[in-house]
């Protein structure tokens, strides 16, 4: 079936997940403040949450298989990378809430609405995944971005997380209005918000040109590099993730910035595709400075969840890799890499999390030495997912072909993007120092006299661990299953593709 | 009133309330005290909503004044005096009895003026028909209609998620000021 989206029902129809999803929301978050808090309300509304989740996705999933598409003219988009984006998302929400459940305790969190916030910002997020017009996107922005600046925040105890909360605010209030001018400037040059028509417009009038329109695009360049700690606007993602409750920085680095990545995708491909010669070469370059910057800084990291961080700001030059590659090939590794960065990375934070003891805020690369003595399953799932993010044959699993694809892509673009592949395989090189030190750390150190335990791991988190692990492993051994799906789920079509055939729209190095 | 004289009054009344509102800006950003700073900030919204009228945007002007200059601006000195930023003594920019003469003397003439307007009976023709709103009475729709309408056709989705996005930052603004209980564990 095929929506119409000017049609205000079929225009609901289309947003059914969305929908779902809001509406649960704003019950469960009558529901939280309904009584006092309490350890055991956060945790009644915390499985209420997980249920509205997993119900939403049975609809996207649902939705996916039943074959919808919509006309292009409208607001959302009803396609294969909404849903597989979608499905990311909630499954990262999903895991959110199941370790912030169990650790809100330790971190001293006992408002209920904590995971409502969560379900706020998953919503955004789910609007950004098919938002088609500008200002839809810049609102899904606002609404995850507001939520997750709350989120950073919720430790009331901790001055570390007040500092997150309010520097994330203040950098991605500023991040925010150069998006938005960039979007205005956009419409000023195109006359349009929505991004098919503008990709449109482009052609008609041949834009490609067009000061105002170049200067917009790059002010959105900037907003969107902020959103996604793309170097070198990346300063506040490690103080970001380091003073928030580790769930929520799991959530923020593993979810949000998917989502972030999935419009930028979108915006990029669906619109300023004919602009392809004016923003590659930025993009090329923010790329590399992205790589190179996180891979060097993360380096000389002592602190886990930091080193995490510049991981997180690493694996966005590798994304941007996908951006500037322009093609079908790349926009299937792009959601693929998506996937599997997603997976580990929440994994990495959810045994970050587990190792945390009662109220302690630092998380030093030390506190893992000989963790293979007393937690051996912590230690080898800790295991899978740093290979997995350093891109490691068969025990990284699914992290391997995601990084496989993405140089493919890279090598195949249309543009040539070589130096681009070199500079990413030398860049991973380089992110083995810091992955496989705590693998040593872990495994070949004794543990120290006097280390304390560390805290049972609770069923939640346990659950939480062995998803994470068996999927990644799991597509590791099959990831043909995962392709097939990208592939289906790519963009159906790109705008103009014979004119990058054609050769025109050149790649200026 | 010739053809030529328009255009002239028209630009005349731009650069005006331009350049007021440039020059309250530069005012409101170079004060010290924040209460004269939010002071300067009205005036450039008063300013902006004169250019909406003369861009025929009624509508959107009084809005303007409603509530970014009424609504907001107060929430703004509420804060400002719940932090006891003013510091009134210190940097107040009324100072001596001139300024309080001043005050008096405007309060009384708007008292004045609104006495006056009560009492007057205008004839027919200048007085704006309630059924279409603000706006003037030649089209069906007036002003507010032309407003209304792509707000809740083309637009549902994004007013509607601008809803959504105030009510996470009113849950978020309630999460984060809300008082810690003490026995919650």
């Amino acid at each position: 079936m095929t929506f119409d989206l000017l049609n205000p029902v079929q225009l609901s129809s289309a947003l059914l997940p969305d929908l779902l999803l809001v509406a649960g929301a704003i019950l469960l978050m009558l529901m939280a403040a309904w009584r006092p808090d309490s350890d055991a309300r956060q945790r009644t509304v915390g499985f209420a949450s997980i249920g509205l989740l997993v119900l939403t996705m049975g609809l996207v999933v649902w939705m996916a298989v039943s074959g919808l598409t919509a006309s292009d003219k409208g607001v959302i988009a009803v396609d294969g990378f909404r849903w597989m984006v979608d499905l990311v998302v909630l499954l990262g929400a999903i895991g959110t809430i199941a370790l912030a459940i169990e650790h809100n305790v330790r971190d001293g969190i006992v408002q209920a609405e904590s995971h409502v916030l969560v379900l706020f910002a998953t919503s955004g997020m789910m609007i950004l995944a098919g938002a088609r017009d500008l200002m839809v996107v810049f609102l899904g922005i606002e609404i995850m971005s507001v939520a997750v600046y709350v989120l950073a925040g919720l430790n009331r105890r901790s001055a570390r997380s007040a500092e997150a909360s309010l520097k994330y605010f203040l950098l991605g209030a500023f991040a925010t209005g150069f998006l938005l001018y960039g979007i205005a400037l956009v419409y000023g040059a195109t006359g349009q918000t929505q991004i098919v028509e503008i990709g449109n417009a482009i052609r008609r009038f041949d834009l490609t040109n067009d000061p105002m329109l170049l200067v917009g695009i790059g002010l959105m360049l900037i907003g969107m590099g902020f959103k996604v700690a793309a170097a070198p606007f990346h300063m506040w993602a490690p103080d970001v993730y380091d003073g928030s409750p580790t769930p929520i920085s799991a959530f923020m680095a593993a979810t949000v910035k998917a989502a972030a990545f999935a419009t930028f995708m979108r915006i990029w491909y669906e619109a300023f595709y004919n602009m392809f010669s004016g923003w590659a070469p930025s993009v090329w370059w923010l790329a590399v400075v992205t790589m190179v910057v996180g891979n060097v800084v993360a380096l000389s990291q002592k602190n886990i969840k930091r080193m995490l961080a510049y991981s997180s700001i690493v694996h966005s030059g590798y994304l941007l890799v996908a951006v500037t590659a322009a093609s079908a090939l790349a926009s299937t590794a792009f959601t693929f890499y998506v996937v599997a960065y997603t997976l580990a990375t929440f994994g990495a934070f959810a045994v970050v999390a587990s190792m945390q003891q009662l109220g302690e805020t630092d998380a030093r690369i030390s506190d893992y030495e000989g963790l293979w003595h007393v937690r051996p399953w912590l230690a080898t799932a800790m295991a899978v997912y740093l290979l997995a993010l350093l891109g490691f044959p068969v025990f990284g699993g699914v992290g391997f072909f995601a990084k496989w694809y993405l140089i493919q892509a890279a090598l195949a673009a249309p543009a040539g993007l070589t130096i681009l592949a070199v500079i990413l395989v030398l860049t991973s090189v380089i992110s083995a120092g810091y992955y496989l030190q705590v693998v040593r750390v872990m495994f070949m150190k004794p543990r120290p006299e006097g280390a304390p335990e560390p805290l049972p791991v609770g069923s939640l988190t346990r659950a939480v661990l062995a998803v994470t692990v068996v999927l990644i492993l799991g597509l590791g051994l099959f990831p043909s299953r995962l392709v097939e799906m990208t592939q289906m789920n790519a963009f159906p079509r790109y705008p103009f593709s014979p004119a990058l055939q054609m050769g025109q729209p050149q790649f200026r190095r | 009133m010739s053809n030529e004289f328009v255009p002239l009054f028209y630009g005349f009344n731009f650069y005006l309330f331009g350049l007021i509102a440039i020059a309250s800006a530069l005012l409101f950003v170079t004060r010290k005290s924040p209460v004269a700073a939010a002071m300067w900030l009205v005036n450039v919204m008063f300013c902006l909503a004169a250019l909406y009228v003369m861009l025929d945007a009624q509508f959107i002007g009084a809005i303007q004044v409603i509530v970014y200059a009424g609504a907001i601006m107060v929430v703004f000195l509420f804060v400002v005096m719940l932090l006891n930023l003013g510091h009134a003594g210190a940097v107040s920019d009324l100072r001596g009895n001139a300024g309080r003469l001043a005050a008096g003397f405007v309060g009384l003439a708007m008292l004045a003026e609104v006495m006056v307007l009560a009492r007057t009976k205008f004839p027919d023709a200048m007085t704006l028909k309630a059924v279409h709103g603000l706006g003037p009475v030649d089209g069906t729709a007036g002003v507010i209609g032309p407003i209304a309408g792509p707000l809740f056709n083309e637009y549902l989705l994004a007013f509607e998620l601008t809803s959504m996005l105030l009510l996470t930052a009113i849950v978020g603004a309630v999460v984060i000021g809300k008082k810690r209980n003490p026995d919650a564990r």
